[in-house]
């Protein structure tokens, strides 16, 4: 038998309906890969005995017929989103012990559609970070290593489990969150397919918040099309979220066309940028020229306020963090401090929260609650608003001139080592984000598709966006991409 | 701008998070070098320009404001790390 865990979902999907395999048999398959994959990190509450029972149930859902594209697909689901009865830590120490009564609108669906879930997936803590090595659970080692070298490298966050566990093949996809580009630069960092969709896409309901105007969850998986039939389950209206978008969604499988003759590519020149490795400037002018190849109009165009992105989301986030991030009292879930005889509930408050968040957590909940208080608020937080509403313009006029995707890259750089930012000042670390900010500033849909590998044998990824609701005409662009890059490399096994 | 040692205390105790005194210094180091990188967005013209309040152009749903969910005590403090009777239990706050 092949192995069953480095399956596509598609072809899951169909082998599962000819009857060549089980969902059972593939989910086994995931298990034993999880159980020797220690190493990775990647995978931090196991859910077996739930993966075996929904596993049984969607063999039998496929036997009967008219099963959901989804049924029967081992998943792995970031600790951001909350599963009821499973441990949701958001990969913090606050929330020890926090087991959710309630499942999240996107599992539910997902599970709805019969797909299992093999565990939870190790993240930077309460998703922020660029390299996972804020997590309460510790690092996620990357599969990939450089060529001759057994150095760790990292997979890149916040998603970091999730990149980790599907370029290991430990499951068939994953469900990621993308704030500022944890779905897309990881998915880069780890040879994989990421799409963060238009914001209001997928419900962020049961997702810890961390910046509620930025959060949009999608899939990471193995193949564009996987993305797209992923996508298909995630997306849809939900009344418990009022941000979510009441639009239909549209078959995102049946876009890809692999036809994009005719379609008019952005370049935009201020992602040129400074000290931007020569590998990423070729890979970048590979990809503009696959696309032409494949018959679309390359033109140059123009994001003036670019660079401004970076900044105002380190106005936006940490702003929105503070506030959500106040829930966290030791009162109503998670962890609570000891406390001494006569300590108050402000000493409460302030220890438990103390103890309950890393360093890198605090720093942002303290950063955002400084641009909102009293005196400071006009002069960052409502500066950086205003700096956003031009960062969307910019968009909105290149698209509207009739453009109809963006071609950048998905990082400024490969994936480094777990531990050489460590000493790097927080702001080397935020650079990381680059590409991938601007797309969450203005609510768009972005996708990271891996293009190719750097001189040390490490995976680079191209990113496409796309005008808002059209992800299925943006993973059809990617589609064409993928077929054009052959990306077809894989980590060597060394966990 | 620049943070000193009493500013980053007083951002603290603001957070709830409780900082030592000799951690202060390197907090407002880091605050400094962050707040520093935001400060080009003054460079940017926003005279006229309104502060984004929603990324995508649609109006919040209304919905008639009903029960829709109640009698979950137990759900709700099935996480507390101290329930009591029913109830929430903290310090006193009160003297």
């Amino acid at each position: 038998m092949t192995e069953l865990n480095k399956l596509t979902i598609a072809d899951a999907r169909d082998g599962m309906r000819k009857g060549d395999f089980t969902s059972s048999e593939i989910t086994e398959a995931c298990l034993t890969e999880i159980d020797g994959a220690g190493a990775l990190n990647a995978f931090v509450h196991g859910t077996a005995d739930i993966a075996r029972e929904q596993a049984t149930a969607a063999d039998a859902r496929i036997k009967a017929g008219d099963a959901p594209d989804m049924c029967g697909i081992p998943l792995g689901i970031k600790d951001l989103f909350c599963t009821k009865g499973v441990p949701s830590q958001a990969a913090s120490r606050i929330l020890e012990g926090f087991k959710p009564e309630y499942e999240s609108t996107i599992t539910s669906q997902l599970f709805d559609a019969g797909s299992v879930m093999l565990g939870k997936l190790n993240m930077d803590e309460f998703a922020m970070g660029s390299s996972n090595e804020t997590s309460v659970y510790g690092d996620v080692v990357n599969p990939w290593r450089r060529e001759g070298s057994d150095a760790k490298i990292t997979p890149g966050g916040s998603s970091g489990g999730s990149a980790s566990a599907v370029a290991a093949d430990l499951c068939l996809a994953a469900t990621g969150t993308d704030t500022g580009g944890s779905i897309r630069q990881p998915a880069a960092f780890t040879g994989i397919t990421g799409i963060k969709p238009t914001y209001g896409r997928c419900s962020r309901w049961g997702v810890v918040a961390f910046a509620s105007s930025l959060d949009q969850a999608g899939p990471m998986t193995k193949t564009v099309r996987d993305s797209a039939i992923m996508l298909q389950a995630m997306s849809g209206h939900d009344a418990k979220d009022s941000t979510s978008a009441d639009l239909a969604v549209p078959d995102f499988e049946a876009a890809l066309t692999g036809d994009i003759r005719g379609k008019k590519i952005g370049i935009p020149k201020e992602y040129h940028m400074d000290g931007m490795p020569a590998e990423i400037e070729a890979l970048w002018a590979n990809g503009r020229e696959m696309l032409k190849d494949a018959g679309a109009e390359i033109v140059d165009i123009s994001l003036p306020h670019t660079k401004y992105a970076l900044p105002a989301y380190y106005v936006i986030a940490p702003a929105e963090a503070s506030s959500n991030l106040a829930r966290y009292d030791g009162v109503r879930y998670g962890h609570r401090a000891t406390l001494g005889a006569g300590d108050a509930i402000d000493d409460m408050y302030e220890k438990t929260r103390a103890e309950g968040f890393g360093a890198e957590v605090q720093r942002r909940v303290m950063v955002g609650t400084y641009v909102l208080s009293a005196g400071f608020y006009d002069a960052y937080y409502n500066r950086a608003r205003r700096v956003r509403t031009l960062i969307k313009q910019d968009f909105e006029n290149v698209f509207n001139a009739g453009v109809d995707a963006i071609l950048t890259p998905a990082t400024p750089s490969s994936a480094f080592g777990l531990g050489e930012m460590k000493n790097a000042d927080p702001v080397q670390m935020y650079l990381n984000d680059v590409f991938t900010v601007t797309v969450n500033m203005a609510g768009l849909p972005g996708v990271a598709v891996p293009a190719g590998l750097d001189s040390q044998g490490l995976p680079l990824g191209l990113q496409l966006i796309g005008r808002p609701w059209e992800e299925g005409d943006l993973l059809n662009h990617a589609y064409v991409l993928e077929k054009a890059a052959g990306f077809v490399s894989k980590p060597g096994k060394w966990w | 701008m620049s943070i000193d040692k009493d500013t980053a205390a007083r951002v603290a105790k603001l957070a709830r998070i409780k900082v030592e005194d000799d951690a202060l210094p390197a907090l407002a180091q880091e605050f400094n070098a962050i707040l520093g990188f935001i400060e080009e967005l003054n460079e940017v013209d926003v005279e006229g320009v309104e502060p984004m309040t929603s990324v995508t152009p649609q109006r919040l749903k209304r919905r008639v404001d009903g029960v829709t969910d109640g009698n979950q005590q137990e759900a709700v403090l099935k996480n507390a790390p101290d329930a009591r009777e029913g109830f929430f239990a903290v310090p006193k706050v009160v003297e």
